[in-house]
């Protein structure tokens, strides 16, 4: 990817040259880029100081009479000795569980957490049995985040990669601020969702509340159901065949698939009125030619 | 910040003083300043109680004087309720400068409150068959010890965790307010009120006091007025969401409901659990698990939703 001139990306068509840099093979919408989370390709998503954990090293983590810090040092401590699976048992609400974890983990709550789940992570693959509060994903590098139940607002505010899955409903300013990565709704959504996002896509299977991506610089999000209105600069565009094909792939991978498919979708993007789109920077430049 | 919860019951009583110190001591750290309760007791027909306030508690540091000042506020307060033909069955202090009076009387309460707030620092903090609202500084398990809300046995309840931002660290500025002088009506509430001032003067102008420069306090001002007009609770709810700007959720209790509202942008949380026979309700999740501990479904209402529950 790194040897390519800029020559031989403009003889290529548009999905060769998605291709050779990595990048999805839908078609560039203004600043729309993204790379896909990948669990195989290791090196990506660890960082130099990431312990070795081993996946099939199970514990679990009982919180009565922890604190967040404590269970988090716990959490910390766990993957330091190789452990790449852990269970929290009972977590009853409790805030900023998990968060913070840069390295590969398979990491289980049995049950429900509160405020700032799972922020600012990078690598691990959670798995949430119960609901969150707000801001669940904050700031989320890469990864996997399911969630079986609701969460409340602001989920994955300013995420930047990895796949955010709500199973049931979301509550207002979903992917505010969203700069890459997917977000999953497999419920309804409330209002002002995707409010200023930058990157990114969002999916959500049920209705959309008010002003869904008001001032929205890019992205696509894609809704299943009823839209209460769009924001500023919020236009719908057609589903083309890649978005159709993106979204069953998407939505198959994590059981969400609606009965009647995909095409009943609308899609929405940036109608790019309100911003001066010509100052990209040159790397920008060159990916979109 | 601030935390707000409440629950009911329907069609009994339980330990809602016990529950709702948990609730509000889970939510401590949304607001540390003050802890309010307003709990609904089983109404008794023809006596009301009275919370009253004779003092700040900062009042209590300024020397032995405040000692015979407060007797002789007190004094005043229960020669009105004599003046009143009110009769006082009981009369308990949990401290020195709050007071709950049961009383018998056949006259007008909204006019004996009046009056007995003519004295010089005296507010009467709640009028009611079923209601009591009890307010104090610190956490919840403080002012619950202080005043032995653990035994308190009620259909439902509100409380409040403040963290102070628009105004002082004291009673008067504490939740929940009563809906002066709508006896068993009560609010508190999370959030700013942007066009305060607008309509505190609307409401002064038509009679209405007000007894702190807490934007909260207008929410309960705001309720009296309309239920004075007729106005049913789910429309004044409803109504405020259109007439009232700023970012809030907040919850009005009455004798039997239980009722909340949340502002257009939907920028103050509000976890909500509903079964058969309890609802209840939160800033956070974790208040509510602090009452629930097993697993429990629970929704986040959406922007400009209002819901009334029975008891």
């Amino acid at each position: 990817m790194a040897s390519l001139s800029d020559t031989e990306l403009a003889a290529m068509t548009q999905e060769e040259r998605v291709k050779e840099l990595g990048l999805t093979t839908e078609p560039l919408f203004g600043r729309s880029l993204l790379i896909e989370f990948n669990p195989d390709e290791e090196e990506r998503f660890t960082y130099p100081w990431a312990p070795d954990v081993f996946y099939n090293k199970h514990e679990e983590v009982e919180t009565d009479g922890l604190t967040t810090t404590e269970l988090n040092n716990k959490l910390k401590e766990m993957m330091e000795e190789g452990v790449g699976t852990i269970t929290i048992k009972n977590p009853r609400g409790m805030h900023s569980v998990g968060v913070g974890i840069l390295n590969r983990l398979k990491l289980v709550i049995d049950g429900s957490l509160g405020y700032f789940a799972v922020g600012l992570i990078d690598g691990p693959n959670v798995h949430i049995k119960g609901r969150v509060g707000w801001s669940c994903g904050e700031n989320m590098m890469s990864g996997t985040v399911v969630i079986d139940k609701n969460a409340g607002s602001t989920f994955g505010a300013a995420i930047r990669g990895g796949d955010l899955v709500c199973k049931g409903s979301v509550g207002s300013r979903t992917g505010i601020d969203m700069k890459g990565g997917t977000i999953l709704v497999g419920g309804d959504t409330g209002a002002l969702s995707g409010f200023m996002m930058q990157r990114g896509r969002m999916v959500v299977c049920g209705n959309a509340g008010k002003n869904l991506g008001d001032s929205m610089y890019d992205g696509t999000i894609y809704v299943g159901g009823e839209i209460q209105s769009c924001g500023v600069d919020a236009v719908e565009e057609e589903l083309t065949d890649l978005d159709k094909a993106w979204l069953t792939r998407k939505l198959q991978q994590y059981g969400l698939m609606p009965d009647k498919g995909v095409d009943h979708f609308t899609k929405i993007v940036s109608g790019k009125m309100l911003w001066n789109y010509d100052n990209l920077e040159p790397s920008e430049k060159k990916l979109i030619l | 910040m601030c935390g707000i919860a409440g629950l009911i019951h329907k069609g009994k009583s339980s330990n809602v003083g016990s529950e709702m110190t948990a609730m509000l001591q889970a939510l401590k750290h949304r607001g540390p300043d003050s802890t309010g309760y307003a709990v609904y007791g089983e109404p008794t027909a023809g006596d009301y109680v009275m919370r009253v306030k004779v003092a700040e508690r900062e009042d209590m540091d300024r020397g032995r004087g405040i000692v015979d000042v407060l007797a002789d506020r007190i004094a005043t307060v229960e020669a009105i309720l004599e003046e009143h033909e009110a009769v006082v069955k009981t009369k308990d202090e949990a401290t020195p400068y709050a007071l709950r009076y049961v009383i018998t009387h056949s006259g007008d309460t909204e006019e004996l409150a009046r009056h007995i707030e003519e004295t010089e620092g005296v507010e009467v903090l709640s009028m009611g068959n079923g209601l009591e609202l009890i307010k104090d500084l610190g956490d919840a398990g403080e002012v619950a010890e202080t005043y032995g809300l653990n035994e308190f046995n009620g259909t439902h309840a509100i409380g409040h965790t403040r963290m102070a931002t628009e105004s002082d660290v004291d009673i008067r500025s504490a939740h929940p307010y009563w809906a002066f002088p709508y006896n068993d009506v009560s609010v508190v509430h999370n959030g700013q009120i942007t066009n305060y001032w607008i309509m505190r003067r609307q409401m002064e102008r038509k009679g209405h006091r007000f007894m702190s420069n807490c934007d909260s306090e207008l929410l309960a001002v705001y309720t009296a007025d309309n239920l004075a007009n007729g106005v049913e609770l789910e429309e004044s709810l409803k109504r405020s969401i259109q007439e009232i700007d700023g970012v809030f959720t907040y919850l009005v209790a009455t004798k039997d409901q239980l009722g909340m509202a949340k502002d257009t942008m939907a920028a103050k949380p509000l976890v909500l659990f509903e079964s058969d026979d309890l609802i209840a309700m939160a800033s956070e999740e974790i208040a509510i698990r602090a009452i629930l501990p097993h697993e429990i479904d629970t929704t986040d209402p959406y922007d400009e939703e209002v819901r009334v529950w029975q008891a």
